[in-house]
């Protein structure tokens, strides 16, 4: 004690003290205060914002701008929000192979991980729609019955009846909606991809949303039933009318003309 | 040469081509070929066997009715089962079609075995006499008429042709007449709508008062006039005139002076009908403006006041002029003009 109480003038003892001080006040805080969770959100958000530019640099600048902001080649992106961006690269559609009436779906080529720090990037551009979570769109709690309605209602013409899709203008199409994940439904009405058009939160309630996803869960999937067989595609009278002409009609002629052909004789001529 | 040359085109060309040989006429009819016999004609046993595959035929037929019935009795309305090329399929319809397509199928397959193996199938010509009567018959009729004609006095008294005349030609105006009582008259219903001032534009989907906020640009909703409900019971007939689908343009994009007056901040409120055949009519895509007809491909400019840039449709979309009130949007008038396809006296 002695010897701490001699150096006590040094001139660095208050340098000293000072460290200390801090050391043990800075020890106390992170012992005592309550760990700030959103802190560390913050940092993993950050990180992946920052993750996502990077990704965003390699394989969507090129059109979208390198800061999102758009092109002659690709629309802006600031506000378009991280749903767009989960529902364009996680089906594939982005990045486009080229350009064209349409940007078809297509393997998707970044893995679950990179998509959200995309999606991270972009919606830090400006607010837009967040990526729906489960409960959302899962089919619990959904009235299948509505959502068939409202489908009718706000769908079915461009999308048919179940949601086998149709033609468009100019080479554009409502494509079908048969094994899209139910997340991707979801967002497509949320942000009306290409030139489909949105239908948001304040006209197309969540519920209704979640009503329409599991209407075409019920009817679009490869174990929704089709209680007469043979769908032909689900397309209309169109298809079923040519098969039928073409098959049903070609056979009653073939039949036709083995009745009136030859019997088979006794001798050979 | 000589027995045949009536049939030769010309002397001149035979001379030139040497010497043709035309044995007899070769357009002359060949008459039916000789009659062959089938294998049931000649052989007792194989007839038998035919008459036993159209009795098994027979047999079967009456077999899948029984199933029919069976099966309509037994199968439950709402089950389904997974067929390979099918799909999951209701097992009744799978059920009743099967059945039922084999017990006609057989049916006729039998009849057919049965015409070709065991019926006999001998071609037969039948000489046909000529159509037209006989000269004196055809002479005896014609004076027959002729004497009626004069006997009934036709000719000489015209009052009587002619007043008979005019009542045949009077008689089907009854008829014409009663066509009045196939329905009540248009009278104005197709020239007006639901819409008229301070109506309020109601989502079809969730239905309430839709605000100017709730539409995003590149947006799509449908609206109906508010108080029509959809357990009204004229609900169908209403709304084929009232539907109405709300898009939002940036302003600086709508073309049409007076669809931007019309609008509310670039929300513009179009007729849902086609105005070619009265198609409901949404395909709306949301970079081009353009609305879709499906029924024969009519295209609409909704940001240029839904002029009709491609197909049959003979007028422009009719727009509604709706304006913000205690922030909602309503109707500012009814539609200017008759919606859906024209009609006679549309003008």
């Amino acid at each position: 004690m002695k010897k701490l109480s001699a150096r006590r003038r040094h001139p660095l003892a208050a340098l000293v003290v000072l460290l200390f001080a801090l050391a043990v006040t800075g020890g106390l805080y992170a012992a005592f205060a309550p760990a700030d969770k959103a802190q560390a959100d913050d940092t993993a958000q950050s990180l992946a914002i920052k993750e996502g530019k990077k990704l965003f640099a390699v394989g969507c600048a090129s059109c979208h701008g390198t800061g999102g902001q758009g092109s002659s080649d690709g629309p802006s992106l600031v506000g378009v929000g991280a749903a767009a961006v989960d529902f364009q690269v996680g089906t594939g559609r982005m990045p486009a192979q080229q350009p064209g009436a349409q940007v078809p779906r297509k393997r998707n080529i970044y893995t679950n991980a990179q998509i959200d720090q995309l999606a991270a990037y972009v919606a830090s551009l400006g607010p837009g729609p967040a990526v729906p979570d489960k409960a959302q769109y899962s089919a619990d709690g959904a009235d299948i019955g509505k959502g068939g309605e409202l489908f009718r209602t706000n769908c079915a013409q461009c999308h048919n009846f179940t949601g086998k899709g149709g033609a468009l203008t100019n080479g554009k199409y409502a494509p079908t909606l048969e094994g899209v994940n139910p997340k991707h439904i979801y967002e497509a009405m949320e942000t009306g991809p290409q030139n489909m058009p949105s239908f948001g939160d304040g006209t197309l309630s969540k519920q209704n949303k979640k009503d329409i996803v599991a209407y075409l869960g019920a009817v679009d999937s490869d174990k929704s039933a089709s209680p007469g067989g043979m769908e032909l595609g689900g397309l209309g009278p169109v298809t079923e009318g040519l098969f039928g002409y073409i098959f049903g009609l070609g056979a009653c002629v073939a039949v036709a003309i083995w009745v009136a052909a030859r019997t088979t004789k006794a001798k050979k001529s | 040469m000589s027995e045949t040359e009536e049939n030769l085109p010309s002397e001149r060309e035979t001379a030139h081509e040497g010497a043709v040989v035309k044995a007899e006429n070769p357009f002359a009819d060949p008459g039916l070929p000789p009659h062959e016999h089938r294998v049931q004609d000649t052989d007792e046993r194989a007839a038998k066997r035919s008459e036993r595959a159209v009795a098994f035929l027979f047999l079967v037929s009456m077999l899948a009715t029984v199933a029919f019935i069976a099966s309509y009795v037994a199968i439950p309305i709402d089950k389904i089962v997974y067929i390979f090329p099918l799909g999951h399929i209701s097992a009744l319809n799978f059920a009743l079609g099967l059945t039922l397509g084999v017990a006609l199928f057989c049916i006729g397959a039998g009849a057919v075995h049965w015409a070709r193996t065991l019926m006999s199938d001998e071609e037969v010509a039948d000489e046909r006499h000529p159509i037209a009567a006989a000269p004196e018959v055809k002479a005896k009729v014609l004076a027959d008429f002729a004497d009626g004609a004069r006997e009934s006095q036709f000719g000489r008294r015209k009052l009587i042709r002619n007043t008979m005349f005019g009542a045949l030609a009077l008689v089907p105006l009854s008829g014409v007449v009663l066509l009045r009582d196939l329905g009540p008259l248009p009278e104005k219903k197709l020239r007006t709508t639901g819409w008229k001032k301070g109506i309020r534009l109601v989502n079809q989907s969730t239905n309430l008062p839709l605000r100017p906020e709730d539409i995003a640009v590149g947006s799509l909703t449908f609206a109906k006039p508010e108080g029509l409900e959809e357990s009204d019971e004229e609900f169908n007939e209403k709304i084929a005139k009232d539907a109405l689908m709300l898009v939002r343009i940036q302003p600086q994009n709508i073309k049409d002076k007076q669809e931007l007056a019309w609008s509310h901040e670039g929300i513009v409120a179009y007729s849902k009908i086609c105005t070619h055949v009265g198609c409901p009519i949404s395909l709306y895509e949301q970079q081009t403006h353009h609305v879709l007809c499906p029924c024969h491909q009519s295209t609409f400019d909704l940001s240029d006041g839904g002029r009709v840039i491609f197909g049959p449709a003979g007028h422009a979309l009719p727009q509604l002029h709706i304006t913000v009130k205690d922030g909602f949007l309503e109707a500012a008038s009814g539609f200017a003009e008759p919606v859906g396809p024209s009609f006679w006296e549309r003008g």
